[in-house]
């Protein structure tokens, strides 16, 4: 066996009554690419703030390089040779790529020769690892992909040999999340140790050697990939065995409750994103619309929510037709049985400075039910947020609590419940499980199914492709605005790949 | 020769009127760009004014009174860093607390030692920053147009008008091409990232509260030593806040705000200058009218003028490590 790059002995770590990090004992070999699982909340990011000394455990030893390491600031971590890519990005927004990559490890008190240092530093960085981005751009004007690479550079430019990452891949595209699998097997290749921690097992499995799976704050199992499976991986996650796959019967399609017709729509900027789009959705059906992020899904949807407006076309809602035109009345659009689920929880679901139960009716708080003349009536409010937080197992239970206390499965499922209980006609969901775990994947997933069982119209949009094709009764495939192909459920994941990246069109204009 | 001469001497004063107003407005860009709001500014420069004309008056010196000044100003001005740095306050009401403070404490304390109604005894020309005169000012005023130009608008100034202007290109320089200055923005825009980077968030910020203690200290002692002989209660005026409304003007830009500072301080000259002379076609104008000046076209300027003047990110939140 390899020598170890880091090695965990007994770190124990609390807040309060919470046992964050309980006994962690764990191997990281030099020159492996190791994943950490676990859903979150599991302890995975405390694990690797005391890593990169955000905090200092109670208890336990770090050795890196073999060495005992005492790491009690972000320094002595980047002198060891830590780096940290991490969640939400460590970026000055406004400086360019070569003043974030000095920032703090700048050669002396004034910047002209620290920049042209990091100028040429980063172009051998660019030939050894293929990382290529302007060091003159600015780096609120980088893609998400780009500007992830940018973080890699700066821990790269620390002369960082062990790179963790945490959660890289939740915002980036598929396409962008293969070109950093890429760029980690090299860095493996060139002999660097790289710690991905994330909660999706397929990229623990495409990319990792040897994989630890925590739960509880504890690590319950260390695994080599190859000899493991996701349906293992998941089980050791939950502490349950877990459906991966979702059971369903055949569909039982009704009438038409949500059609499309002609829809044009575009962006802010003037960009034709919806180009000509129809479709129907009927009673008790999901359709599922696939596609590589940034092809039109987002502005159909939020077209069809009456967020955006559309420059031409119809939408109709049970046959009568909604005014696109303008920005229309969200909630009117609810009152005619329209719910939307959001793509962006953060942004467009959720206030996360208000508590679970003010969350739990925001849109419906109008509704007769939830006042007592001009005032809300809030023991009702409370009594319908704990039947909810009941029915869909939000945990911790607690309808007073800050929602933005809540992980993101658990605040995923709170705008679920929010819409899914006001018995729409019609449900328009974006992607909605996305930065949710495995446990909660299972249960939102069941949800879905029960609405359309239930005879609902479900239009789903969603970036991950085993997430369209598991729910999905037909599959619409949206490139560069415009639906491309119609599939049925069984559609092998090549087919629907090659219609995603617009070969089909292709083939049936030549 | 007249217009002319007119001309010159409202320039000549426009400058001597802008020099509080840039050294404030330069003082809260170091706090603001760190990510730390100061409307204390007018506090920590009445302040300033108070302890340098008492220190002056007293053991007759300026230079004395100069240090006084700044030491006391840092001193309000790491209050200020105490309460919205360490204990995480809310900067404004920290802020307005400092405006109080020195407004009070400075009558109160100037009539227990001076006993001259809250006023500091008049300083002697020995105790002020003179005007300094260039070499040659005088042989060459009597040339034609360059000549006055030279003797009233560049020399003859006290030296901290000198001071003033010359903290304009350094305190670009240290911004943008000191190893403090990058970290200085970078906090003030992202401070997590600047923790992340190993260095001290807390210790960084509190460097910048100290940079703007030392200037508007030297903002008051030049009110109370060059502009004027001595304190007067409430001699600030609220030049502190047309400072802040200068910043936001400058975008928050050491040269920009040169030049807002200047604008501020030809309105003010201006409406000095055309009290009581009637204007052309409009006849006589009220004075209080033209003091009014500036502070409408503050307000205009800031209203619809500056396009999007978009502030530090990290402005006024103090910084807590996330989980």
């Amino acid at each position: 066996m390899a020598k170890a790059a880091i090695e965990l002995v007994g770190i124990n770590k609390s807040f309060g009554p919470v046992h964050a990090n309980r006994d962690i004992n764990l191997e990281v070999a030099k020159g492996s690419i190791h994943g950490i699982v676990g859903e979150n909340g599991a302890g995975k990011s405390t694990l690797m703030s005391i890593l990169y000394g955000f905090y200092q455990a109670d208890s336990g030893e770090i050795r890196v390089g073999g060495k005992p390491a005492s790491i009690r600031s972000s320094n002595d971590a980047i002198a060891a040779g830590i780096g940290m890519v991490h969640q939400h990005f460590m970026l000055v927004d406004n400086f360019t790529v070569l003043e974030n990559v000095i920032l703090g490890a700048e050669s002396n008190a004034l910047l002209n020769s620290s920049i042209a240092k990091a100028r040429s530093e980063l172009l051998r960085l660019e030939r050894e690892y293929g990382l290529q981005v302007n060091p003159d751009a600015l780096v609120e004007e980088l893609p998400v992909g780009l500007q992830q690479r940018v973080e890699i550079l700066k821990a790269l430019y620390r002369g960082a040999e062990i790179l963790i990452l945490d959660e890289p891949t939740g915002v980036l595209t598929p396409a962008e999340a293969d070109h950093l699998f890429r760029i980690l097997k090299q860095l493996k290749e060139q002999g660097k140790t790289v710690v991905l921690i994330t909660h999706k097992l397929r990229e623990i499995m495409a990319v990792t050697d040897t994989v630890s799976v925590m739960r509880q704050g504890t690590v319950v199992a260390t695994r080599e990939t190859a000899r493991t499976t996701v349906e293992e991986l998941a089980e050791l996650m939950v502490g349950r065995r877990v459906l991966l796959r979702v059971q369903k019967d055949a569909a039982t399609p009704g009438e038409v409750k949500l059609s499309v017709r002609n829809l044009v729509v575009k962006d802010s900027r003037g960009v034709t994103m919806v180009n000509d789009v129809s479709f129907d959705v009927r009673a008790g059906e999901i359709v599922g619309i696939a596609g590589v992020a940034g092809n039109g899904q987002s502005e159909l949807l939020e077209a069809i929510a009456g967020i955006r407006h559309a420059v031409s076309g119809s939408v109709l809602l049970d046959g009568k037709p909604l005014d696109t035109t303008g920005p229309a009345d969200p909630a009117k659009l609810r009152k005619r049985g329209l719910a939307h689920v959001p793509e962006d929880r953060h942004h467009v679901g959720l206030v996360l400075a208000f508590e679970e139960n003010e969350n739990s009716i925001l849109g419906y708080h109008g509704q007769p039910r939830y006042r007592k003349g001009p005032l809300l009536d809030v023991s009702e409010i409370l009594a319908d947020a704990k039947d909810k937080i009941e029915k869909y197992d939000i945990r911790p239970p607690n309808p007073r609590l800050k929602t933005a206390n809540f992980s993101g499965g658990n605040q995923q499922k709170i705008v679920l419940a929010r819409e899914m209980e006001q018995d729409p006609t019609v449900l328009v969901v974006g992607q909605p499980t996305r930065g949710v775990d495995v446990g909660a994947i299972e249960f939102i997933h069941r949800r879905l199914i029960a609405m359309r069982d239930a005879g609902k119209a479900v239009l789903l949009v969603s970036v991950e492709l085993d997430e369209i094709r598991a729910l999905s009764d037909r599959i619409l495939v949206m490139f560069d605005g415009r639906i491309v192909g119609e599939r049925g459920p069984d559609a092998s994941e090549a087919e629907l790949g090659l219609l995603m990246a617009g070969i089909e069109q292709k083939e049936t204009v030549a | 020769m007249d217009v002319f001469n007119i001309v010159i001497q409202t320039l000549d004063s426009t400058i001597r009127l802008s020099v509080p107003l840039l050294l404030a407005c330069l003082a809260g860009l170091y706090s603001e760009r760190s990510g730390i709001f100061d409307i204390g500014l007018e506090g920590k420069m009445l302040a300033g004014a108070f302890a340098s004309a008492a220190a002056a008056s007293v053991f007759h010196s300026a230079w004395l009174g100069l240090g006084m000044g700044i030491l006391i100003s840092v001193g309000l001005a790491l209050v200020h860093g105490f309460a919205s740095i360490t204990h995480r306050g809310n900067q404004i009401v920290s802020g307005v607390a400092i405006n109080f403070i020195a407004a009070g404490s400075t009558i109160i304390l100037g009539q227990a030692w001076f006993q001259q109604g809250g006023r500091t005894p008049a300083l002697a020309p020995s105790e002020r920053f003179e005007a300094i005169t260039f070499p040659g000012a005088t042989a060459l005023r009597e040339v034609p147009v360059l000549g006055p130009i030279y003797a009233e608008l560049i020399s003859g100034h006290s030296l901290l008008v000198y001071v003033a202007f010359l903290a304009v290109p350094f305190t670009w320089w240290v911004l943008f091409r000191t190893r403090f200055g990058l970290r200085l923005r970078a906090v003030g825009e992202n401070p997590a990232a600047v923790d992340t980077a190993g260095i001290s968030v807390e210790w960084l910020r509190y460097r910048a509260v100290i940079c703007t203690g030392v200037l508007t200290g030297i903002a008051g002692a030049y009110l109370a030593m060059v502009q004027n002989a001595g304190f007067v209660k409430d001699m600030t005026a609220g030049k502190g806040f047309i400072a802040l409304a200068a910043l936001i003007f400058a975008k928050w830009k050491p040269v920009n705000a040169m030049f807002a500072c200047l604008l501020f301080g030809f309105l003010d000259a201006l409406s000095i200058r055309l009290q009581g002379s009637p204007l052309p076609f409009i006849g006589r104008v009220p004075a209080q009218f033209m003091q009014a000046l500036p502070y409408v076209l503050t307000v205009v300027l800031l209203a619809g003028f500056i396009g999007k003047a978009i502030p530090p990110k990290a402005g006024g939140v103090p910084y807590v490590k996330e989980r």
